[in-house]
């Protein structure tokens, strides 16, 4: 009862072993939610943008119930914002390698000169691709914002 | 000063608000939006995207630029707080 007295006062609700546990039972699920949100996409409301977020959301859930700096161990800062920047280069540079492969820019038919699939397959496939460089993109700048913002810029103790 | 921002906030909104009034109606089957874009992207985009989803065929193909540009916001918005607001250097 002490030490959860002290806990409590030192703010730290997050060490809670009832929330730790849970927290480590519900992320992996959260995590695999969202991977089949991303690749659903096609056939029911979903994509790269709901996918991240609930990406995101799952490594702020864990940043959450432990403290920030073991979420900064899982993902050092640097680490995240290079696979942001990642996330944006996919996307744009689907776009870039359509228009050098002779199409229009964000053309996913001119694919096809180079591995033979059908245009609508192709098609298909391209906003496929366009959406995991959205699901990275999304989900690395949703935690950088929670650490940047629960820790006032510092990235050293968050809520 | 601040009178005058309020002025001019008051005025732009007003011209906003009178451009308005020449939309079509929401949801008018006669505007230009509903008469070939809406049915163009409805009687062809399964048959050349494969994608059951229209909304997932529009915002990922027909629409990629726009798409790119959202995602390009949310990046800028991050790098906007990480430099504003990051007081440590790796």
């Amino acid at each position: 009862m002490k030490r959860l007295q002290e806990q409590a006062r030192s703010g730290n609700l997050g060490e809670d072993l009832i929330i730790r546990t849970a927290v480590r039972i519900m992320v992996p699920f959260i995590q695999l939610f969202s991977l089949y949100v991303l690749a659903h996409g096609h056939y029911s409301p979903g994509g790269g943008f709901q996918g991240g977020v609930l990406l995101g959301a799952s490594f702020l859930l864990m940043a959450l119930a432990f403290d920030l700096k073991s979420s900064k161990e899982l993902f050092p800062p640097k680490v995240i914002m290079a696979s942001s920047n990642v996330g944006v280069l996919i996307f744009a540079g689907i776009g870039v390698v359509c228009a050098l492969l002779g199409g229009y820019f964000m053309d996913y038919a001119a694919f096809a000169k180079v591995i033979p699939l059908a245009v609508p397959d192709w098609r298909s496939l391209g906003i496929l691709l366009v959406e995991v460089g959205v699901q990275i993109g999304v989900a690395c700048i949703m935690l950088v914002l929670y650490w940047e913002l629960s820790s006032a810029g510092t990235l050293e103790e968050g809520l | 000063m601040k009178l005058l921002a309020l002025a001019a906030t008051l005025l732009t909104g007003a011209l906003l608000l009178y451009g308005t009034a020449d939309f079509p109606a929401w949801g008018d089957p006669q505007s230009p939006a509903s008469t070939h874009v809406s049915a163009g992207y409805i009687e062809t985009a399964v048959q050349e995207t494969h994608t059951p989803n229209l909304v997932a065929a529009v915002l990922g193909d027909y629409r990629a630029y726009d798409t790119m540009f959202e995602l390009v916001v949310i990046y800028c918005a991050g790098i906007g707080v990480v430099g504003v607001l990051r007081r440590v250097r790796e």
